[in-house]
């Protein structure tokens, strides 16, 4: 029982972590918050959606289309609600991104509808008994994805020339303009990785819970502001363990108490690590960033 | 229509009181609720007159708020918009298993009482407040705070007093808020105080200006008539209204009104000649 738990948990984790690198990276370069990012994922959920149906469930393809079009999606927010306002006031980013995310929403309600849709039945279900556990295919295929594209990012900053800029403009973007960094290209790529992360973890939430509705990216977007804050602001491999951690935690809050507290635990967590380490999990000092 | 913009109005106030002391609260849906479901339960289950219920509804709300503006006070910034949004979660999934207030049922049984000249009444007292505040010590202090925390310090100003007043003001502000839209739709329930609800003011005050307390005012003005104006573009026109604040922010990231605005309207007098330009 709660090895199961512990399964279905650390699976919703990467999808919480997904989400929340996406929200981290971008807070990283601008120290901004990109209200619209759960849109984002809802609109990757949607494409997914729709080439799974069109091409006979072939979820790779599915896949790779989400994020191609939610990463062009995200230099579009990027170019028409963060960049005219660079030097502007720190709470207007806030309320571009809030509009844009009321047009994605609208948009897909409108062209969708407002009812649930469900994948179509795509991998090949299969159950495996391990020992007490049982793991079914789109489980492991939807882990197998977190993971990988965890792993990308990872060499992606760590290894690339492209992920050092990254790094630098996170640091000082003023300093690394100096060096020679081009910003702006960086701030775009940024929002591409991150939006086609969004997009990614869309389609595997379609394939987890098969209920992709226009409103889905509220929520998901709520959580996945909770999961940067529990691994750090700005902090990419905190991003994943908060993820994680908040994945168990709800899992076995709703099996061992009482479902419609299921939000609580996020929130408690929330302000738990507000009031105790603001810093986060893995963060070593306080990002002043006012 | 006309009452809808009052409510608003009072929301956008409450959010605006905090901010002038240089704290975001994304978290006033959670207030709003905590004063919509304290004034229900009293006037629905012990039946009493509205006008006390809606004044311990009030203070019930800012008691909270003083409580959350507390340990609050040791975050500023981002963690602080995190928490309040977290404490709007909270307070939001505390009524989703509330039973005595009908928990995830919601909650019916209170009589029509914001009828438009209380809620006008009630919107000119906010305003008149906040008009008041803003030209007060106090007001000054907010402000000071806004622009340089440290130096307000070094100023003499009791940083933490002005926060926690600005903070607790604002949270019975929307206290109050929600105990109309309580006694106006007659019916409550836990999700309609989401953060949708939380946001709403937040983009009323920054689309109509953070600089004075007539932006607040204009924001939740514009912003609750445009979808009714836009009604002519039938399923398209809550897109359009996204779009439209997105316009508005990029064409005035200052927001609409700003104190050089105010300014110039002051100046500008029928029938006299106009100002030399600098």
């Amino acid at each position: 029982m709660l090895g199961q738990q512990l399964v279905n948990g650390v699976m919703l984790g990467a999808v919480y972590a997904l989400i929340a690198i996406g929200y981290t990276l971008i807070f990283g370069v601008l120290g901004m918050l990109h209200l619209a990012h759960g849109e984002v994922f809802m609109v990757g959920a949607f494409v997914g959606l729709v080439i799974a149906t069109k091409y006979s469930g072939n979820v790779m393809l599915a896949l790779a289309a989400a994020m191609l079009a939610t990463g062009v999606l995200g230099l579009l927010i990027e170019r028409v609600a963060f960049r005219p306002l660079r030097g502007a006031h720190h709470l207007a980013p806030l309320a571009t991104t809030i509009g844009a995310g009321i047009a994605l929403q609208e948009t897909a309600r409108w062209y969708f509808g407002p009812e649930q849709q469900g994948f179509p039945s795509t991998i090949a279900l299969t159950l495996w008994e391990l020992g007490p556990l049982r793991v079914s295919s789109v489980q492991v295929f939807i882990l197998a994805a977190a993971l990988l594209l965890m792993g990308a990012v990872h060499v992606f900053l760590a290894r690339t020339r492209a992920g050092r800029a990254v790094r630098a403009t996170a640091e000082d973007p003023v300093v690394a303009g100096l060096l020679g960094v081009n910003v702006g290209a960086v701030i775009a790529l940024v929002f591409f990785v991150a939006s086609a992360l969004a997009g990614a973890a869309g389609v595997l939430v379609g394939l987890a819970y098969n209920s992709v509705h226009p409103f889905i990216g509220v929520q998901m977007g709520v959580k996945g502001l909770v999961v940067m804050l529990l691994g750090g602001l700005g902090n990419v491999p905190g991003a994943m363990l908060g993820g994680l951690v908040l994945g168990v935690l709800e899992v076995l809050g709703v099996a061992y108490f009482a479902s419609s507290y299921r939000d609580a635990f996020a929130f408690g967590a929330v302000m738990l690590m507000l009031l105790l380490r603001p810093e986060g999990l893995l963060g070593l000092r306080l990002q002043r960033r006012d | 229509m006309l009452i809808q913009l009052g409510i608003n109005l009072i929301l956008a106030l409450s959010l605006y009181f905090p901010l002038s002391a240089g704290q975001l609260s994304l978290g006033q849906g959670g207030f709003m609720a905590i004063g919509a479901y304290a004034a229900s339960w009293l006037t629905a289950s012990h039946a009493w007159p509205w006008p006390v219920a809606f004044a311990v509804a009030a203070l019930v709300a800012g008691a909270v708020g003083a409580l959350v503006g507390l340990p609050a006070l040791r975050v500023r910034g981002i963690y602080l918009v995190l928490m309040t949004m977290a404490f709007g979660e909270i307070v939001r999934v505390f009524f989703l298993n509330f039973a005595p207030t009908g928990a995830a049922q919601g909650f019916r049984g209170m009589p029509f009482v914001t009828s438009l000249p209380l809620v006008a009444a009630l919107g000119v007292a906010t305003a008149v407040l906040a008009a008041r505040t803003a030209g007060s010590r106090m007001g000054r202090a907010f402000a000071a705070i806004n622009r340089d925390e440290l130096a307000a310090e070094v100023l003499g100003i009791d940083v933490t007093r002005a926060k926690l007043a600005s903070f607790t003001v604002g949270a019975a502000v929307a206290g109050l808020a929600g105990a109309l839209w309580a006694h106006y739709v007659q019916f409550i329930e836990p999700e309609e105080f989401g953060f949708a609800r939380s946001v709403a003011p937040f983009t009323f005050v920054v689309v109509g200006g953070i600089d004075t307390f007539w932006g607040a005012v204009a924001g939740a003005a514009l912003l609750t008539l445009l979808p009714e104006w836009l009604r002519f573009l039938k399923e398209w026109r809550l897109a359009l209204y996204g779009l439209a604040m997105l316009a508005v922010m990029i064409v005035r990231p200052q927001g609409l009104i700003d104190h050089r605005l105010l300014r110039a309207l002051r100046r500008w007098r029928p029938g006299h000649p106009r100002e030399v330009a600098r």
